[in-house]
């Protein structure tokens, strides 16, 4: 557990531009694979969601150059990269450094604590927010291990630099 | 020695899953309905989902607790009684109740079901335990979190059931089971309709400083500097200005949890038989973290060694702890 050892970039990343957009060109058909796969093996997440099946959230990892935009409608799911400069009117924003958003994901973080150490911030609907919290909390394994297995090795090779590389030197052994 | 046994909170299905894995003796859930104190948006089992979760935790040997612990409004006792035949049938080990009628259903109808006296009944006296016990068959007592060790002790040589007491998690007293300041301001009721600052009616805002201000049905109830650690969104941790009071402060409670990590041992040497983690709402990760620990720290002190239990500060609100009441009357 890594609870408290990350902060909120001071600096978060614009988002914009010409950067920003060709990013999202990458990452999108890997979000819409990995949504759909989401999807199809945890049809109960959708029942915890409840009246916000049709609500925008908005994702904001703060040091990546755009940000999400998820809306978990079962029959017509939506999960897409923005440009920061372009994102929509979202009923709630969930904001935080990359790695603890997916952590939270996970549940190798807890939501509360990292709401109260201040490293995630949340705004609109805060039900809509709890909702998804608690839908996501009740799936069992890890999504970001199952995102990484969609891909085989490289997938799987690419999470755990990224854990790396988010993990302070002091707790790498 | 008491059996110190550790009663885990399960939120979800998943949740309850942790615990038990996690070393949990027993786990207490609730229904997505009002009958229960945790009544929170995408929380709580179907019916369903409490049948598999019973027969998960009694396969591996734990027990399941369902927590029934609101007051049905006048002419609605329908809801309680039909949760308490469900759940009768389903298997569960015990009812943690708070309202007399339900009580009262519970021992006429399923007799053969322990009873648990809920917190939110904030019986503690003798007198008041031993009414339960005598007219309910009530087994075993969760006690309000206002009482010393000593007053504990005391307690227990005077009545007839089991203690339990809390260990970690929310430290929101107020007068407990009778807290209205949620009703207050957005019209749902704490007691009755399971919801403490309902998430419907709450909101944060980041300013340009960097402060938060969080706002319940449109009042706010705090606003934390840009690096200050943050609390629950409820009145009662809510910090306020007042003509001799200007600069802000804590009215009723500051945001942080009870944590009785040092004081276990004297806690079951005063003959309490179960410690209690609060906690439904939060996540798996919390779960496993905090179980783990504490069943580490049990088992450590039923081998007669030294608990050397994990810092739990990080779980904990404003990221601050105390041993409250347990310690002292004048913990504030």
């Amino acid at each position: 557990m890594n609870t408290g050892v990350h902060t909120v970039s001071p600096v978060r990343l614009p988002g914009g531009g010409v950067v920003s957009r060709l990013a999202c060109g990458v990452v999108q058909p890997i979000l819409s694979r990995v949504v759909r796969r989401i999807a199809r093996r945890h049809p109960s997440l959708f029942a915890r969601l409840g009246p916000h099946q049709g609500t925008d959230f908005l994702i904001d990892p703060v040091d990546l150059p755009f940000a999400l935009h998820l809306r978990p409608d079962p029959d017509a799911l939506l999960f897409r990269a923005v440009p920061r400069d372009a994102v929509p009117q979202a009923g709630a924003v969930i904001r935080g450094r990359f790695l603890l958003l997916l952590e939270l994901v996970d549940s190798e973080e807890d939501g509360d604590a990292a709401f109260f150490s201040r490293d995630l911030e949340v705004s609109g609907d805060t039900e809509a927010v709890v909702r998804l919290r608690n839908a996501l909390d009740d799936v069992d394994g890890s999504i970001a291990e199952e995102t990484a297995a969609m891909f085989g090795a490289p997938g799987r090779a690419v999470l755990a630099r990224l854990r790396r590389a988010y993990t302070p030197e002091m707790e790498r052994t | 020695m008491s059996l110190a046994e550790l009663i885990c909170p399960a939120g979800t299905p998943a949740a309850l899953r942790t615990a038990v894995d996690a070393g949990a003796d027993a786990v207490y859930c609730g229904f997505q309905d009002a009958t229960n104190a945790r009544n929170f948006p995408g929380l709580n089992f179907t019916p369903d989902e409490l049948a598999e979760a019973v027969a998960y935790a009694h396969a591996r040997g734990t027990k399941v607790l369902l927590a029934l612990n609101t007051y049905p409004p006048a002419g609605k006792v329908d809801l309680w009684r039909q949760a308490a035949d469900t759940a009768a049938r389903l298997g569960v080990d015990a009812f943690i109740v708070a309202d007399m009628g339900v009580a009262d259903y519970i021992a006429r109808t399923h007799p053969g079901v322990r009873l648990h006296l809920s917190v939110q009944a904030a019986a503690s006296s003798p007198e008041a335990i031993r009414y339960y016990c005598a007219h309910f068959g009530v087994r075993r007592v969760v006690l309000p979190r206002i009482l010393t060790i000593p007053e504990i002790r005391q307690i227990k040589r005077e009545i007839p059931c089991e203690i339990e007491t809390f260990i970690f998690g929310n430290h929101g007293l107020m007068v407990e089971g009778r807290c209205s300041l949620t009703n207050y301001l957005t019209g749902q009721s704490t007691n009755m309709d399971g919801v403490c600052s309902p998430a419907s009616d709450v909101e944060y805002a980041r300013h340009e400083d960097g402060s938060m201000s969080s706002q319940l049905a449109g009042f706010t109830i705090d606003r934390f500097g840009p690096e200050e650690k943050a609390g629950y969104p409820t009145i009662c941790k809510g910090r306020y200005t007042a003509p001799h009071r200007p600069e802000g402060y804590y009215a009723f409670e500051e945001p942080v949890s009870l944590n009785l990590s040092r004081l276990l041992p004297e806690l079951i040497d005063a003959g309490v038989h179960a410690f209690k983690i609060e906690g439904r709402q939060r996540s798996k990760s919390y779960v496993r973290g905090v179980v783990r620990a504490f069943r580490a720290a049990v088992d450590d002190i039923r081998a007669g060694r030294q608990a050397n239990m994990a810092d739990l500060v990080a779980l904990t609100e404003g990221q601050k702890q105390t041993q409250g009441a347990f310690e002292t009357k004048k913990w504030r």
